[in-house]
């Protein structure tokens, strides 16, 4: 009965066969996927047929950059931004050329974010995906700045933006000039919102820091997926401070949802439906073929 | 300048030095007819965060600083100078006001960070941080900025999107705590002073970065040699930007600021 659950769920999206990464890599080490909410297991085929969401809790898991633009964009709409960008080491940072390299490798991604310009349902829009997988999505220059271009490339073709967010925050390895990021993109935000154009954040997991602390606190409707992990400071810092155990749904999207900081929970089934409907009713028809 | 020697943590110990003046201590010495308006008309009326009218060298403006005590009980009061939402949205709620009497708004930066707790998360941290960059960045009126002791990350950038920051010559600006840092690059909080001299943070740096405008003098190497001396050097970057900043026009201004940011990164491609 699960697997019929599954069929349905993943009917929609599997327009195309596998992904060609997946083919590459049939197996994973892991061959069992244990759900950081409920930590269930299932095996790690059936919890990505199921698009990466956790069939017993709802949890909804960390896509790649490249499956989340695969369930949003319409087919082969998708035509990126800057694809060669890539971060320098400005302040010879113990281990960073490194570990850029590693990831690079381990990801296929020159940094943690994906930027670009997609139909949804026929919406034209800017669409931002950002990859955890990639040093924890962390912001530095080089998302900082793909992230102001996408802003304003969305002002001059006066298009909306559409920005997937996850994040462990602001990337340390670049120090300051990374903090500078949050300013950046926070003020291209601002210059978009004056162009009366309209952005909308997804929320996924985990959004937190310096990312939460910007760009991705500033959509004109902020959505996010169910049980995903939404914050400005971590769960052991804040613990550290007050020397006690928080409960277990303290920063969940269903808590941020009751404190008033998020418009809606959209299941990532629905989600493609979800933003083209919300496009549409902001005026962004679809467009002459 | 021999100070220019000393290491990042050389200067941490500074600015830990309880006799190192506060913000309150440099706004009775800087400013005139000072009023201290209270609360973010939203919740409550933050400490960390004071806020004010006054007058700068004769002009109106509004102030708005992050205040650190200089004992334990001046610190709980202040919670050690670190805000929750409510200071940030005041702080906000008072440069939209300088905004609407074209005053220019003065933000004095001395924090370790924006708290972390859980009502500053359910309260929205995050958001009220993300609000007043893009807010601040948009204002149509100059706003000058000054780190005077920690600029703590999210925290200290909340009140730092600004036409031009200023630093004090022993002040710090740092993306993470180099306490943060050290654990998770070491799983060390104890290697702190190695983090600190490896972040880069210093005034100086970060005037090499083209972050900070103006790297402002301390008297014979620290603020707490000589209080008066020291609010005379931070009024007059304060006046320069001021007089400056008021003569532009606002459309101009602001696309100065929005630029000032724009053009930081360091990238390949």
């Amino acid at each position: 009965m699960l697997e019929d659950l599954f069929k349905v769920v993943t009917k929609r999206f599997n327009d195309d066969s596998e992904n060609e990464q997946d083919k590459k890599h049939p197996k994973k080490k892991e061959d069992v996927f244990k759900c950081p909410r409920c930590q269930k297991q299932i095996p790690f085929e059936m919890y990505r047929n199921a698009n990466k969401v956790c069939p017993f809790c709802d949890y909804h898991g960390r896509l790649t950059a490249r499956e989340r633009l695969k369930l949003t964009c319409d087919k082969e709409s998708f035509v990126e931004y800057d694809t060669n960008m890539s971060s320098v080491d400005p302040l010879n940072f113990p281990g960073y050329a490194v570990k850029e390299t590693e990831m690079q490798t381990k990801t296929g991604l020159k940094d943690a974010v994906v930027t670009g310009e997609c139909t949804i349902k026929g919406s034209r829009c800017v669409i931002i995906a950002m990859d955890s997988n990639f040093m924890m999505a962390s912001m530095g220059s080089v998302v900082g700045e793909k992230i102001t271009r996408a802003f304003e490339n969305a002002i001059e073709k006066k298009l909306p933006v559409v920005a997937f967010t996850a994040s462990g925050g602001a990337r340390m390895q670049e120090g300051i000039i990374s903090l500078m990021q949050m300013a950046k993109t926070s003020g291209a935000v601002a210059k978009h919102s004056e162009a009366g154009l309209l952005y909308i954040t997804v929320l996924t997991d985990p959004t937190t820091g310096g990312v939460t602390a910007s760009f991705a606190s500033l959509g004109d409707i902020i959505i996010a997926e169910p049980k995903i992990l939404i914050g400005f400071a971590g769960r052991r810092v804040i613990e550290g401070t007050i020397k006690q155990h928080l409960p277990d749904d303290f920063q969940l999207a269903e808590f941020m949802l009751e404190k008033g900081f998020i418009d809606m929970i959209v299941k990532r089934n629905k989600m493609r439906s979800v933003l083209s409907h919300l496009l549409k009713l902001h005026g962004y028809e679809k467009e002459e073929a | 300048m021999e100070t220019k020697e000393l290491t990042a943590w050389d200067r941490m110990l500074l600015i830990r030095n309880k006799n190192r003046p506060t913000a309150k201590d440099y706004i009775e010495n800087i400013f005139t007819d000072f009023y201290e308006m209270h609360g973010d008309r939203l919740y409550g009326d933050d400490q960390a965060i004071l806020g004010g009218v006054a007058r700068l060298d004769g002009i109106p403006v509004t102030v708005i600083a992050q205040i650190k005590g200089h004992d334990l009980e001046e610190n709980k009061k202040t919670n050690f100078s670190m805000p929750h939402p409510e200071g940030y949205r005041k702080a906000l709620r008072l440069a939209r006001q300088a905004e609407k009497f074209h005053r220019p708004v003065i933000c004095l930066i001395d924090t370790p960070g924006a708290f972390c707790g859980v009502e500053a998360e359910e309260r929205g941290q995050g958001e009220a941080i993300a609000k007043n960059l893009a807010e601040f960045m948009t204002l149509r009126t100059p706003i000058i900025s000054v780190v005077l002791g920690e600029g703590g990350s999210g925290g200290a950038l909340a009140l730092g999107v600004c036409d031009a920051l200023g630093m004090l010559e022993n002040a710090l600006y740092s993306v993470i705590s180099p306490r943060g840092a050290a654990s998770i690059l070491w799983k060390d909080a104890s290697r702190e002073q190695e983090a600190c001299n490896v972040l880069k943070i210093t005034a100086h740096d970060l005037y090499n970065f083209g972050v900070a405008d103006a790297v402002i003098e301390e008297p014979n190497g620290a603020a707490h040699n000589d209080l008066y001396k020291m609010s005379e050097n931070i009024k007059e970057f304060l006046l320069d930007n001021v007089t400056k900043n008021l003569q532009k026009d606002i459309d101009v201004l602001l696309d100065f600021r929005y630029n000032k940011f724009r053009k930081i990164g360091m990238f390949q491609e």
